[in-house]
């Protein structure tokens, strides 16, 4: 049943591209009822399945002579994000309703992307994981080149071209894993489960890690993602942030973390400081959490500011990741959740509600328009969106960094310090942004705006209740959520890397 | 003395006899009897005639029993040389069916002469066990791909681009019976089995390795790899849409094999070896740098092109660099790849010339920035048109991407921990990583630039969209169920024990 997630996402595209075009209107209509359909099936599967271990859901030979299948499994983790997906899915199309330039296309390519994405978080053959994996990059570019704003064509040619790149790192480490191993099988299980040489770990594990490490945001390869984000119509940013930014981090776990465990142990000297790639990475994720607040602190696009808080926010997630313990990790599978509805969330905001109306996101010109009180609504939701991004408990963010420093306290203490400065400044970034576009020149007379600003829509009412309710429940019921992603973890799949430290 | 049994000889070669006479017959039909007709009832009727000729041959050869080597070792006829002759009559009909709505000449049965020709030509080409029948075949194919480049009289371009196809190809020609005398002196035979005998067992002597060195060229010419490929851009440019389209598939098909098998079977002892840590010379550290440059300069010169054909060119290039790895490792996993990756190119390659005969036909030439909007004035060969490029690019589920993944798992697989070949498949990989680059700069004109306010929705001749959507719908699913031919591959390679 969960396979047709893919399948109907894909179904739904081709439906979109087909559609005559004097009903190019019913393309909305297409693209929700598509979305909905797989968020309930993500959603049952969900409900169903409270145990977390895998779930086989398809198994078809594909290419027999070289081991290639089509199997599709999920587990806790996969579950999790799946329904992510789902979520922003929805959202995504509530928040583009008043797209009209070729509007087939627009939700044409987003079905594209969205199938694409569930393909991913439910392949267990790593061939077929990598063919969705690169399936992502071509809808992206042309969502971004033909919808986006601000140098939207030298955004998405950079965008994509990081992406590649990217991919194409992981390509060679996911060939040569395969041959090592004796050209026999593609599947996750069987390949995780491979005694590989711990010198070729040593070089697989970092070139893998970073090519999926691109698409998260990982410091330094990180700049893709701000001039992307920004120049992307909203649904894009949402979707960039939301999830795909999750693909590369689910690839580390999944992927990188899997095969090649002892590629994260010491390397037995030091340089620098650093010991083994795992402290090299832990550090990068340090450096990308400060980074990206500290440059978030100082933009004067609203977009930006967002688009630097994502930065900083998947270096949470990294950082739990190399943490190697149960809470850490299972923290960074909850901040990418949190992550996925937050910056979802107020890239809706800035992007919908704030820059389709006013058609600025400079900060100083919003700030005389008294946003506050012309959309009272677009401000209620950013200040909740922002409380939820600094961490405020009952909100997902709060859980999900708890968990994080804790697991970071266990393994890396003497960055600690490093952390709580960057939540600090997460603080700030979100409040100048808040106070700025929002909240000033209550002295001055308000300064009307050229043409009046359309009232917020249903939809969009819509989308940012649910964002916010999803953010509430992971936030005050993470059980929900560890219940099943603390099986997976304990699964055989991960069992090399349980030897490996933790 | 061996004497020529001459009722083998016709038994043998009846495809390639079935071709020729249907050539004749084209030939014969336009004089007689459409001689006053259009140009387009010219084309129709002659392509008709060719297709029915070419469909007799491929029949012929899957019906007729396999041998392995026939009139003392000169001529194969093993399951692996009959695919291989059906793959390029197939290509030759898709090269015809894109021919029949194009109005470049008046010679319309001699174009259509001059292509089955050259297929005759391909033909023998692939089955050559001898290097005398080789160099026949490889004349009679290049003589009839000279005139086909220059068969628009009209366009001086045309003109251009046949003689500098003529003069580059006549010299590496030079350099190849040149490379072939000296092996005959060296082992007394020009048959390819005897010349691995002589080979064997001896150190490379320093006639061996300029007859190598000067058979690369030759080849190298032929398969248009760096630093060789000098024709190209011009060729591809220049020469009317099907000769481009035909130079660029079903040529490059027999050329590649034919080198494999040369490479392989003639050179069996003179491999050598590329590793830094035990180099010896012989012809593969002489192809991993042909492949290495071509890899290189095909991409980087690739970026800066505004012509659409150009670029094709020196992404030929490119991709003729990705091949020769499989030269390199030279097992019968890489000779798969290398088949599946050829095919699979050849029909990308194909599918674009034909996108291109239909715009060019409106737009009048082939400039990147005169597609702009082609997305709005003819979608459905856009669609096309991005699925080609991104299978070039290699982008899953597309072929292209199959047919990388197999290439660079075979190369690897036959490397036991080398470090040289590792570095290749990593150059490789970023290399395509660039060729992403310029292919959706293509694409981008075409989905992403508004089209020019006077422009009109292009009209598309029923049977181009036909052959195209077939090409791209070839494309999607090879890559989706590669097993439809490789399998197929594998099977037949094993059978002739290559």
């Amino acid at each position: 049943m969960l396979a047709w997630t893919i399948y109907i996402s894909f179904l739904g595209a081709l439906a979109l591209f087909l559609l005559p075009a004097r009903r190019a209107a019913w393309a909305r209509i297409v693209a929700l009822l598509t979305t909905l359909v797989t968020f309930a099936i993500a959603l049952k599967a969900f409900i169903d399945h409270r145990t977390g271990e895998m779930l086989p859901v398809v198994h078809i030979p594909w290419v027999p002579s070289l081991g290639i299948t089509f199997t599709l499994k999920a587990d806790g983790i996969s579950l999790t994000l799946l329904l992510l997906t789902g979520v922003i899915g929805v959202c995504g199309v509530l928040f583009s309703w008043n797209i009209e330039e070729r509007i087939k296309e627009f939700f044409g390519f987003y079905l594209l992307l969205i199938g694409a994405v569930y393909g991913v978080f439910l392949s267990y053959d790593l061939f077929l994981l990598f063919v969705f994996y690169e399936i992502v990059v071509i809808p992206k570019y042309f969502l971004i080149a033909i919808w986006g704003s601000t140098r939207r064509e030298y955004a998405a040619m950079k965008l994509v071209l990081y992406s590649f790149i990217g991919s194409a790192m992981v390509l060679i480490g996911l060939i040569a894993a395969y041959v090592v191993a004796g050209s026999k099988s593609m599947s996750l299980g069987d390949l995780a489960g491979y005694p590989f040489p711990a010198h070729f770990q040593m070089w697989a594990f970092p070139l893998v890690f970073a090519g999926f490490g691109i698409l998260a945001g990982l410091w330094p390869f990180h700049t893709w993602a701000p001039t992307g984000h920004v120049a992307a119509p909203t649904a894009t940013s949402m979707l960039l942030a939301g999830v795909v930014m999750k693909l590369g981090a689910y690839g580390c776990l999944r992927v990188a973390m899997t095969l090649f465990p002892l590629g994260m142990s010491s390397w037995g000297f030091h340089v620098l400081g650093f010991g083994s790639w795992r402290d090299v990475f832990a550090v990068l994720g340090v450096v990308g959490i400060l980074y990206g607040a500290l440059v978030a602190l100082v933009q004067k696009d609203f977009k930006f500011v967002i688009g630097y808080s994502s930065i900083s926010h998947m270096g949470f997630i990294l950082l739990g990741l190399m943490t190697l313990n149960q809470i850490g990790i299972s923290g960074a599978v909850v901040q990418m959740v949190s992550h996925g509805l937050l910056a979802g969330l107020l890239f809706a905001v800035v992007g919908r509600m704030v820059y389709a109306r006013t058609h600025t996101r400079d900060l100083a010109a919003l700030s005389p328009m008294h946003l506050n009180k012309v959309i009272p609504f677009a401000a209620v939701t950013f200040v909740i969106a922002g409380m939820a991004s600094m961490g405020l408990p009952g909100f997902s963010g709060f859980v999900a960094e708890l968990m994080i420093v804790i697991g970071v306290w266990h393994s890396y203490p003497s960055l600690i310090v490093f952390v709580g400065i960057g939540l600090i400044a997460g603080v700030a970034y979100i409040w100048r942004a808040m106070q700025q576009a929002f909240f000033t020149g209550s002295n001055t007379e308000p300064l009307q705006p050229a043409h009046p600003l359309p009232p917020i829509t249903f939809p969009e009412r819509l989308g940012a209740a649910i964002l916010i309710a999803a953010s509430v429940v992971v936030g005050t019921f993470p059980q929900l959520f560890l219940n099943v992603i603390h099986p997976a973890l304990d699964s055989p799949l991960f069992q090399g890397l349980r030897k490996g430290g933790w | 003395m061996n004497v020529i049994n001459f009722g083998q000889l016709l038994g043998l070669a009846w495809p390639e006899i079935i071709v020729t006479v249907t050539a004749l017959l084209v030939v014969a039909a336009d004089l007689l009897f459409f001689r006053r007709s259009s140009i387009r009832a010219r084309f129709a009727g002659s392509v008709a005639i060719a297709l029915v000729g070419c469909a007799a041959a491929i029949f012929k050869l899957v019906t007729s029993p396999v041998q392995p080597t026939t009139l003392h070792g000169v001529f194969g006829a093993t399951p692996l040389i009959h695919l291989l002759q059906v793959a390029v009559l197939a290509l030759t009909i898709i090269t015809l069916l894109l021919a029949v709505n194009s109005t470049f000449t008046e010679h319309v049965s001699e174009f259509v002469l001059l292509i089955l020709l050259a297929t005759v030509g391909m033909m023998f080409l692939v089955g050559s066990q001898d290097l005398l029948v080789l160099f026949i075949s490889l004349e009679l194919l290049s003589l009839s791909l000279y005139i086909l480049a220059g068969l628009d009289k009209r366009s001086p371009r045309s003109s251009e681009a046949a003689l500098k196809y003529f003069l580059f190809g006549g010299m590496s020609a030079a350099f190849m019976l040149y490379g072939f005398s000296l092996l005959y002196g060296f082992s007394n035979s020009t048959n390819l089995a005897d010349l691995a005998t002589a080979i064997q067992g001896h150190p490379l002597s320093p006639i061996l390795i300029i007859a190598i060195v000067t058979t690369v060229v030759g080849f190298g010419f032929k398969i248009a790899a760096a630093p060789f490929h000098f024709w190209a851009p011009d060729v591809y440019q220049g020469a009317p849409i099907p000769s481009a389209a035909f130079i660029a598939s079903g040529s490059k098909v027999a050329s590649f094999f034919i080198f494999f098998q040369l490479m392989v079977l003639g050179f069996a002892g003179a491999e050598g070896s590329a590793t830094w840590s035990h180099f010896q010379s012989g012809w593969v550290p002489v192809l991993v740098v042909v492949a290495i440059v071509s890899m290189v300069l095909g991409n980087l010169v690739a970026i800066v092109q505004s012509s659409l054909r150009r670029l094709l060119a020196y992404s030929a290039v490119a991709h003729a660099g990705y091949m020769l790895l499989a030269f390199v490792t030279h097992t019968q996993q890489s000779l798969a790849a290398l088949l599946y990756y050829i095919a699979t190119y050849s029909l990308a390659t194909l599918g674009v010339f034909g996108v291109l005969a239909v715009t060019e036909s409106h737009i009048g030439n082939d400039r990147i920035e005169d597609l702009a909007g082609l997305s709005r004035r003819a979608p459905f060969l856009s669609i096309c048109l991005g699925v080609f490029l991104l299978s070039l690019a290699g982008i899953p589920p597309l072929s292209g991407f199959f047919a990388k993944f197999l290439l660079f798992t075979s190369v690897l697989a036959a490397s036991s921990g080398s470090k040289l070949l590792l570095w290749l498949v990593i150059l490789a990989i970023a290399m395509s990583a660039v060729s992403l680059f310029y292919y959706l700069r293509v694409l981008k004109k075409v989905y992403v630039s508004a089209p020019a306010s006077e422009a009109r929705p292009i009209p598309s001749p029923i049977l181009s969209r036909v052959v195209v959507g077939l090409l791209a719908l070839g494309v999607i699913l090879l890559g989706c169920v590669p097993d439809l031919i490789l399998t197929q591959i594998l099977r037949v390679i094993q059978a002739s024990g290559l």
